[in-house]
């Protein structure tokens, strides 16, 4: 990656956070325009003078001289914030801006708590803690979330007007209120990194890299004892087992390599490790969230096993997670898993009873199972899939199977 | 959608428990386990539910009387339970009938569960 491009992806969201969480959530945009000038002063400077010897450095002395400089000459802006300061109880106005690396740590955690706040809607939470604290390009999140600029746009104006309305503060919440954001801080990192893992954009380079901000963001909640719980051991143990497949199950031409196709030479040991290391420390301790369950699952699926006890084992482990938690796609692949160990006669019982109809993978699911049973309604059920499919990846599947088939 | 209990009963535990191989226990593991998540997995699980215990069950009666054990009537007792969300009692029946204490010997009770408005 180039210069600039790296510099603002790591650079960019913790500079907005740490402005933002000094002048308040109202104050987010104009966070975002001190960052985005401060870029802009870059790209001429070191073109011209050429690039200094820590640019990172550089950006930060100039991020807050301009922070500083804005609230010299900005006098709509010095009032408010110097009546909110002084409200605090802070009668310096030379405010500090402090850019160390516990300051941004602790900045950005603070903001991973506002923005999940419960008035937000979980895909705002999302697209918000994907341009604020990890910096994407409004061009990128609408990429890789396959929707317009203009959607993205509106979803994070709403979102920003949302919690200027709700008067969110930029702090850890109090006591015990931690643990109930805690859960909604879980959802919208879980969302994130599978925006990365399941996204049809064809950008793969992108895809990784929001998992690995959403990895990022769940150690940093590892780092911090009040939030340092079984529950994100388990979520961090689950990212690490599905990272370690990411190059496995996309080939180089870009297309889905299905789960039993997968070249496992090309599963990241590395991300194995630490997965199986992260596991350790969520489990013994009492707590068996739904992270638990599917770090679990993943972990089956990243070793080499043989097939009955692996399926045996994921079958069981799918229903634990169905009795805690219903929802449809685990429903269809406690399905995918009955069939792997009690055959597919027994599994399309299993998954007719879904009723999932207009679900892609559910046609996708009983395609397969019909396959080799009953020729004309596999058929019927991959036409019904294909109708549904989003993406060229999915397609290209599906069409290979149809044709399979016939 | 309406929510019924399906209580489990068994015979009174005067016979001694049938010494089930490993093999056998790892079976009847899955049975449930395959049951319950199957119910789960078409979203029709209210409760998980418990199972009831034997060891440390007593039973009061009127005017301090306890005894050992669970109540029991006909030899029959409750040792577990589970409820489930369905249209109909018999769609709750449906289910009741795959449930794996039925092929140990036990029953099914299936009863609905009061809602406010529902005075039966």
């Amino acid at each position: 990656m180039d210069l600039i491009p790296e510099l603002y992806r790591k650079e960019y969201g913790k500079m907005v956070t740490v402005l933002c969480s000094r002048f308040g959530m109202a104050y987010m945009d104009i966070a975002e325009d001190i960052v985005s000038d401060t870029f802009l002063s870059a790209a001429e400077t070191w073109g011209m003078k050429g690039v200094p010897s820590n640019p990172v450095a550089w950006l930060y002395t100039v991020a807050r001289n301009n922070a500083l400089n804005y609230l010299k000459h900005d006098k709509v802006f010095e009032k408010r914030i110097r009546k909110d300061l002084i409200q605090g109880g802070e009668r310096s106005f030379e405010m500090d801006i402090d850019l160390s690396g516990q300051n941004i740590t602790d900045s950005q955690l603070q903001m991973l708590f506002a923005i999940c706040h419960p008035s937000i809607p979980a895909e705002s939470q999302v697209s918000l803690a994907l341009r604020v604290l990890c910096g994407f390009t409004i061009d990128e999140i609408a990429q890789a979330l396959l929707t317009s600029k203009g959607n993205i746009n509106k979803r994070l104006f709403r979102a920003k007007e949302k919690l200027r309305a709700e008067e969110v503060e930029i702090a850890f919440p109090e006591g015990s209120a931690i643990g109930a954001r805690l859960d909604t801080v879980l959802v919208c990192l879980y969302l994130l990194f599978n925006e990365g893992y399941y996204s049809a954009s064809v950008d793969k380079v992108l895809r990784k890299d929001f998992c690995f901000e959403a990895m990022r963001l769940t150690y940093l909640l590892l780092g911090y004892p009040p939030t340092g719980k079984p529950g994100v051991y388990a979520l961090m143990a689950l990212m690490c087992f599905q990272a370690s497949r990411f190059d496995a199950r996309i080939d180089d031409s870009g297309e889905l390599v299905l789960y039993e196709e997968q070249d496992t030479s090309r599963w990241n040991q590395e991300l194995i490790d630490r997965g199986s290391h992260f596991f350790v420390q969520a489990s013994g301790r009492g707590e068996i969230s739904k992270y638990h369950l599917e770090a679990a699952i993943a972990w089956w699926h990243t070793h080499h096993v043989a097939e009955r006890e692996k399926w045996e084992n994921i079958l069981r482990l799918y229903n634990q997670l169905l009795i805690l938690e219903y929802s449809p796609i685990a429903a269809l692949n406690r399905a995918y898993a009955f069939f792997r160990v009690y055959g597919k006669e027994k599994a399309i019982v299993e998954a007719e009873g879904l009723q999932l109809s207009g679900n892609l993978f559910y046609h996708s699911l009983l395609g397969e199972l019909y396959t080799g049973v009953d020729k004309e309604r596999a058929r019927q059920h991959f036409v019904q899939a294909l109708a549904l499919a989003g993406s060229e990846a999915e397609r290209v599947v599906l069409e290979r199977k149809l044709s399979n088939n016939c | 959608m309406k929510e019924f209990a399906l209580i489990f009963r068994t015979s009174t535990p005067t016979e001694p428990a049938p010494q089930l191989t490993p093999a056998q226990l790892q079976e009847m593991m899955t049975s449930w386990s395959n049951w319950m998540g199957g119910i789960a997995a078409r979203d029709m699980l209210a409760d998980g539910g418990h199972r009831l215990g034997i060891r440390e069950s007593k039973t009061v009666a009127p005017g301090n009387v306890v005894t050992d054990g669970p109540y029991t009537e006909v030899k029959e007792f409750i040792n577990g339970y589970i409820v489930v969300k369905t249209q109909s009692v018999e769609e709750a029946v449906e289910i009741a009938k795959a449930c794996p204490m039925l092929f140990g010997g036990g029953k099914v009770e299936v009863r609905p569960l009061v809602a406010p408005d529902d005075n039966s």
